[in-house]
């Protein structure tokens, strides 16, 4: 059997740690080969190195059932190997055509090779469905589009394996369908597809076989076709995991939280949230679905005070809030609390120690002191968090960039939930966060709504909205284009409204 | 003003606009990369002192370029090295270039030539004069290069790469072009380019170099270089602007304005200066920087 890539034994540290170790793959010619893991398993170091932009530590690679050393990526282009990366690798002040031209451009003057490269992109265009228009700025195309150059850099280069990054992370379902379709198209035509991915849904749609990584290691290797979600879930994270979330029957009680058509105007003007109406009851998890990127950051935003509302109403619990006054802190005394979606950016303090971290937004509370700060409260207020909330390693006194994606959002939950809001609003609660972690942070948002809170849930993942909510609205272009109960919708019905192709009655 | 003072003064403005242009050309080249350049006025100052020094000793101008050059180059290579290699703050890199040029220069200056600082005055053979319009072969050779600067940056493949370097280094690197090498391209013809116009000041628009002779030049460079967006041909224009306005005071000297009487020659020799603050800040509108300068490329940790 001929192999396309084999990797023999590699290692790869980064001081200390090791984000690779030992790692064995073969890789067929001619095949969608998936690789998933947690985040962290070391999935992308592995491909950088495969990419040539790493050197493995040790280890030896294989291309083509020889032997290759690769000291950049040039040499890993030149044996064929092409990579879309997870965060594009495109210069958004230049033209598609200057990007896909860059490193390859033939010739010391540009305009020889840009006449050829627009006529080979007309040919790959109608080879493989892969058209863009050569002249269009990169900063003005969209994120699909973008995908598609970065597809054709690879295959203008000659490339005979394409590894591909999580790629979905930023399409909707339809264009991820699409997506799929064109990498077999490519697989038919001989090429060989690696994906590596954190969805297992994917995994089973798209791939023919699938390797498993844990802590750097490489665990298991599947056929697609005689494996499932359940036993690629439990070797990701090495024990028995619940993909499902248990549910009660909800119990919806008063409305909690309404707000009447919000609309949001960003500092050009231009409405990122388009009247937007809506209402959460206590007891009951209303998720709203959306493509990133589609106004659901600003809605959360403001509602939660951080963003001034151009018009429309607030209501919490009966009580109208002044709007034009409201900030985080008066809707937090109001029993409003909120876990942002980016927790980098709003929801902790990457250099503050973690006991600090714990207390923001909260830090005027008299529990940590009038004056100066109680330092034995703040900390034994996380210490108390960390049993609860299993947070690891249990030390309130590490800075919180010490703690991994799925500790420090359990850092910010267990801040925002154990002050007992009346209405929780919850951003993309497991963006970054490993599946043993969402199981947890699944049960307790779970457990929050079954006490009887409202809950409002943004999150850019279907399978997360579809566990969670009671109702489901979905966002486009700042527009809310329908609702939906969980049981009487799919993911395709949900992707088209994603897209804003609106009711077609349900 | 009559025709002929019309003309004295465009030519006085163009020679004023050389050595700007030379420096914003430079800062332009860097930036481009990735580079940061505050460094600008320490490498024209290096080059303003080595060149004379060059020419006082060989009397010959060719030799006095050569010299400038190659101080230039050496600091603006430092400067890289600093920045690429060393992943070094730019800015502090750039502000010592300037403290170790302006201390330097005047220091071996005395010792070598023992007139405070100066070197000796040019003359004859050493010291360029007029080819054309009453313009040298060096204000030729700097608005050539402003056209060859926007026929590579924008033509060429060295270009297309120096853009990609100063946007997303990360982006050139994967498609297998060294961001190390393309920076340092960068840095070198900052570097010349800046010995362009260090020499220019002391082998050409002056006779001999004094201390401190660049005043705020490679600044006001910086200045323009904002202005004209990063752009090769509006840097020219910009600069000839400015030169312009150098000009005019110049030429305002000892005038008598209608009903405010003679202005005090400080309040023109500042016009430029004022001028430039706010042309910045009335006219520039929304200025993007190259989006990866002044940022270190670190590939691997």
């Amino acid at each position: 059997m001929a192999f396309a890539i084999e990797l023999i034994d590699i290692h790869k540290r980064f001081g200390t740690v090791y984000a690779n170790r030992g790692v064995n793959l073969q890789i067929r010619k001619g095949s969608i080969h998936g690789i998933v893991g947690e985040n962290g398993a070391g999935k992308s170091t592995l491909m950088s190195i495969l990419y040539g932009y790493y050197a493995a530590t040790s280890g030896t690679i294989m291309v083509d059932g020889r032997e290759a050393h690769m000291r950049s990526s040039r040499d890993a282009i030149a044996l064929g190997i092409g990579m879309v990366h997870q965060h594009f690798m495109l210069v958004e002040s230049l033209t598609v055509l200057e990007n896909i031209l860059l490193g390859s451009e033939g010739g010391f003057w540009l305009k020889g090779g840009m006449e050829k490269l627009r006529a080979r992109l007309a040919d790959l265009g109608k080879t493989y469905g892969l058209e863009v228009d050569p002249d269009a700025c990169v900063a003005d195309i969209g994120v699909g589009q973008r995908q598609r150059v970065e597809i054709l850099k690879a295959l203008v280069r000659g490339a005979k394996v394409l590894i591909l990054d999580e790629p979905t992370a930023v399409l909707t379902p339809t264009e991820a369908d699409s997506l799929f379709d064109m990498l077999r198209v490519l697989r038919d035509e001989g090429k060989t597809i690696v994906l590596i991915t954190h969805k297992l849904r994917e995994i089973m749609h798209a791939t023919d076989h699938v390797s498993v990584m844990r802590r750097g290691e490489m665990v298991a290797h599947f056929e697609t076709a005689s494996t499932s979600v359940e036993q690629l879930a439990d070797a990701m994270v090495g024990r028995k995991v619940s993909l499902t979330v248990a549910r009660a029957p909800a119990h919806e009680g008063r409305v909690l939280l309404e707000a009447h058509d919000l609309v949001v105007r960003d500092a050009l003007g231009v409405a990122r949230v388009d009247h937007v109406s809506l209402t959460v009851r206590a007891g009951e998890i209303v998720g709203i679905a959306g493509v990133a990127g589609n106004g659901q950051s600003q809605l959360l935003e403001a509602i939660a005070g951080m963003q001034r509302l151009a018009s429309g109403r607030i209501v919490l619990d009966g009580q109208e809030i002044d709007t034009e006054t409201s900030n985080p802190r008066k809707m937090r005394e109001l029993g409003l609390m909120h876990v942002p979606e980016d927790r980098h950016r709003h929801g902790l303090v990457m250099s503050f120690e973690a006991c600090e971290s714990g207390i923001l937004g909260f830090q005027h509370d008299e529990e940590y002191g009038r004056t100066l700060l109680d330092r034995a409260a703040v900390e034994s207020g996380l210490a108390r968090d960390m049993e609860t909330y299993d947070i690891r390693p249990r030390d309130p006194r590490l800075t919180t960039h010490s703690f991994s994606g799925g500790n420090q959002q359990k850092i910010v939950l267990a801040r925002e939930i154990e002050r007992g809001p009346k209405v929780l609003l919850v951003g993309q609660p497991t963006r970054g966060v490993d599946i043993g972690a969402i199981e947890f942070i699944h049960k307790r948002i779970m457990a929050l709504r079954d006490a009887g809170k409202a809950i409002l849930l943004v999150s850019v993942e279907l399978d997360e909205i579809m566990a969670l909510s009671d109702r489901i609205l979905v966002m486009c272009d700042g527009r809310i284009t329908g609702e939906r109960r969980p049981d009487q919708t799919n993911s395709r019905d949900l992707g088209l409204l994603m897209a804003g192709i609106s009711d077609k009655a349900a | 003003m009559d025709f002929d003072a019309i003309l004295i003064v465009a030519g006085s403005a163009v020679r004023l606009a050389t050595p700007l242009l030379c420096a914003c050309l430079a800062g332009l080249w860097s930036e481009r990369s990735g580079i940061v350049d505050i460094g600008l006025e320490g490498k024209m100052l290096a080059a303003a002192f080595a060149g004379a020094s060059a020419a006082t000793a060989t009397g010959s101008a060719m030799m006095g370029l050569g010299a400038g050059l190659g101080a230039s180059l050496a600091m603006g290579l430092l400067h890289g090295y600093a920045s690429i290699d060393r992943n070094g703050n730019q800015i502090v890199s750039g502000m010592a270039i300037n403290m170790i040029a302006a201390g330097l220069t005047a220091l071996v200056g005395a010792a070598w030539f023992g007139q405070g600082g100066r070197t000796p005055s040019l003359n004859g053979d050493a010291r360029f004069s007029p080819l054309l319009f009453g313009l040298d072969g060096l204000t030729l050779v700097t608005i050539l290069c402003a056209f060859f600067t926007w026929l590579f940056l924008y033509k060429s493949r060295f270009g297309l790469r120096l853009r990609a370097a100063g946007e997303n280094p990360a982006a050139l690197e994967t498609a297998g072009v060294s961001v190390r090498r393309i920076r340092y391209a960068g840095v070198a013809m900052c570097g010349l380019l800046c010995g362009l116009g260090g020499t220019y000041l002391s082998v050409s628009q002056a006779a001999g170099f004094l201390p401190q002779m660049t005043a705020g030049k490679g600044f006001i460079a910086l200045a323009a270089l904002v202005f004209a967006k990063w752009k090769p041909i509006p840097a020219l224009f910009t600069c000839l602007l400015f030169g312009a306005l150098d000009a005019i005071a110049i030429r305002m000297q000892g005038i008598s304005v209608p009903g405010i009487g003679a202005v005090p020659v400080q309040a023109i020799q500042a016009l430029p200066y004022v001028m430039t603050v706010i042309l910045l800040a009335g006219f520039v509108g929304r200025a993007i920087p190259p989006r990866a300068s002044g940022i270190p490329y670190v590939k691997e940790n």
